[in-house]
């Protein structure tokens, strides 16, 4: 296992989608490369940062506009 | 989640409400999932009023939908579904192309080749070279900072549009891989593919801002 070819594994690697045999093979690698390591550790870290740009602000206009929609809706039932 | 029961027991409070004409259960589900919607319109479209347009329609479509929805998916992934045809349809009148970009740049490497050894280098051959430094340990604050965000926003706007959109749907929304083949009609080899693709490029886009690493030209 090179390190060129293991940052292409990372995502099956974190995904869980591995061969038992490819992920032994990381494991081993990961213990003995601080690169691969340090990689490794990145993508993890970007992941969490990139789940941070959830967000959930609505601005009033849309909430209102979609409130009336709902009345209309609700007006046609029945 | 996969191995979640079929039925949400949340979504079956809400879906009972907004059957009844609770308008206080739609503006709860407005505040759950309305950003995330605009979010994904956002991959179709760089028309910020085109993609506002297209969430709106895809709330009226879900409350048009609400008597023959069986709760068989969470009422995100029903919203998430209908948004998707929604944004077709009306990007197809546009007569738009939504660009079937398939899984194309495979050979894209997630790193710079520069950054290795040579591959016929006896013993250290596809080794790093440049091997990367460990980031700093965020805390919150930092992850949040705009700079940090802006530089993944400008960082995923660059993706090709399937990349960005698996992205978006794991990463910031937090599907499952399982649920993200079904709304983009993916296989999982693919969509991992699409998502190795844009993490890696997103993660060196970041590289530059978060100590150690050299920047790296686009």
């Amino acid at each position: 296992m090179t390190c060129r070819k293991l940052i292409e594994l990372v995502t099956e690697y974190l995904e869980g989608a591995l061969p038992d045999g490819d992920r032994a093979g990381i494991d081993e690698h990961l213990l003995k490369c601080d690169g691969c390591s340090a990689y490794l550790e990145q993508m993890r870290q970007t992941i969490a940062i990139t789940g941070c740009l959830r967000e959930d602000d609505l601005a009033p206009e849309a909430r209102e506009k979609l409130r009336a929609s709902f009345r209309d809706w609700r007006s046609q039932q029945t | 989640m996969p191995g979640e029961p079929e039925v949400d027991r949340g979504d079956a409070a809400v879906l009972v409400r907004l059957r009844g004409g609770d308008e206080a259960a739609f503006a709860d589900l407005i505040a759950l999932h309305h950003a995330a919607l605009l979010r994904m319109a956002r991959t179709y479209t760089t028309d910020a009023a085109l993609a506002e347009e297209l969430v709106q329609d895809t709330w009226i479509a879900f409350l048009e939908s609400l008597g023959r929805f069986e709760g068989r998916s969470s009422i995100k992934t029903w919203l998430f579904r209908i948004l998707m045809n929604v944004a077709r349809a009306r990007l197809r009148k546009e007569s738009r192309t939504v660009p079937l970009s398939t899984v194309a740049d495979r050979d894209e490497p997630a790193v710079e080749p520069r950054r290795f050894h040579a591959r016929w280098l006896p013993g250290i051959g596809g080794h790093w070279s440049e091997p990367p430094a460990p980031w700093a340990e965020l805390p919150e604050e930092q992850a949040l900072a705009s700079e940090t965000r802006a530089a993944i926003e400008a960082a995923m706007a660059e993706l090709p549009e399937q990349q960005r959109q698996v992205m978006v749907l794991r990463d910031i929304e937090g599907f499952a891989a399982e649920e993200v083949c079904n709304l983009l009609g993916l296989s999982d080899t693919n969509q991992r593919v699409l998502l190795h693709r844009a993490r890696s490029k997103v993660r060196r886009a970041l590289a530059p801002r978060m100590g150690g690493e050299r920047g790296s030209a686009p």
